[in-house]
């Protein structure tokens, strides 16, 4: 991301300019990088906000916490629950919002979530071509790669040599199935559980379950004895 | 059927679709937010969930009404802060010109504090 480069161009400077002994800055990385036009529109648009009353210090600050707070966890949950429940699985896969709500997990109203199963014959892979549709709730907030317009163009019509740039080689007879979200349907991966996990307990197979597993870019690795 | 490739061979197609086009090699590099970026996520949430200024197919036809060059050049969450700043102003919230004299405020303030900040400003709509 750009912002990034800043940052690192700044501390370039530093070095060149401060010599031995004084290799970094006092810590003012991020007010000392410089200021892109948009985080000035969002200190502008913020500052007004809240002297007129319509959002709050402190009604930001919570939001962001609770955007903090959800990750690829809670999904890799709902997966490991579906890996040692057969009747849960099929609820899961039947009417995911209902499902959910027996771990109370409230998808509100905002979009329909669909759970999608890998099998030996089917790999699941799931893109927003439109935009960056994605379940947030169980994943947290997408990589920044799922909303670029190389993964959201290509998915759609090349998916193994996407899946392949992931390191995810899908067997020629297996049929890869490219699921397009939409703001109203999100989709999430339901990988198939991995040789070698039979002993393992609920919340270690949770642990076994990343991130890109439930977006299909990635598959859970074989457990070693 | 043809292959469509780019941008330059995508016909009649509205800005965001791009299902199908060649972006070239995809950029894995993961990125965590940064802090304003983080603001402009809670902000747009509690703007259209709580408050229900707007709904969130407002706020992506806002999006997708972008020119091709802005919408292949900004950052997401720099597509997400244009939208609000222009619904704020569609839904009469804020006004087009106390955001941009407020811009011009902040500017000011973080030059005077030492830091490199763009002359340039953002497009209407």
């Amino acid at each position: 991301m750009m912002h990034d480069h800043d940052h690192d161009h700044s501390h370039d400077h530093a070095h060149d300019h401060a010599g031995a002994g004084h290799a970094h800055p006092p810590q003012r990385d991020h007010d000392a990088g410089p200021m892109g036009v948009y985080e000035v529109m969002e200190e502008a648009v913020r500052t007004l906000l809240i002297e007129k009353g319509i959002l709050s210090h402190a009604e930001i600050a919570v939001q962001m916490d609770l955007m903090d707070s959800r990750s690829a966890a809670l999904g890799a949950k709902v997966i490991a629950r579906a890996w040692v429940d057969l009747a849960f699985k099929q609820r899961l896969l039947a009417d995911c919002r209902s499902a959910l709500a027996e771990l109370g997990i409230d998808i509100g109203q905002i979009a329909e979530f669909k759970v999608v199963e890998n099998t030996p014959a089917t790999h699941n892979v799931i893109v927003c071509t439109l935009c960056s549709c994605y379940p947030k709730l169980l994943l947290g907030i997408p990589p920044a790669w799922y909303k670029s317009l190389a993964y959201r163009s290509r998915t759609v019509v090349d998916p193994r040599s996407v899946l392949a740039e992931f390191g995810v080689t899908v067997a020629a007879e297996q049929t890869v199935r490219v699921h397009d979200s939409t703001a109203d349907l999100r989709y999430i991966v339901l990988p198939m559980r991995p040789a070698g996990s039979d002993h393992m307990s609920e919340s270690e197979l949770a642990a076994l379950v990343t991130r890109d597993a439930m977006i299909g870019t990635a598959v859970p690795a074989a457990v070693r004895s | 059927m043809r292959k469509t490739i780019t941008r330059e061979n995508a016909g009649g197609r509205a800005v965001h679709d791009v299902g199908g086009l060649d972006f070239g090699a995809i950029d894995r590099s993961e990125h965590d937010l940064a802090l304003w970026e983080k603001r402009v996520d809670a902000m747009m949430i509690l703007l259209y969930s709580k408050q229900g200024l707007w709904t969130v197919d407002a706020m992506r036809r806002t999006i997708e009404s972008y020119g091709e060059q802005a919408y292949d050049d900004t950052e997401y969450y720099e597509k997400w802060m244009r939208a609000m700043r222009n619904l704020l102003v569609e839904q009469e919230v804020l006004g087009k010109a106390e955001i941009e004299a407020e811009m011009a405020e902040v500017a000011e303030r973080h030059r005077k504090a030492g830091r490199s900040v763009p002359v340039h400003t953002v497009d209407w709509p």
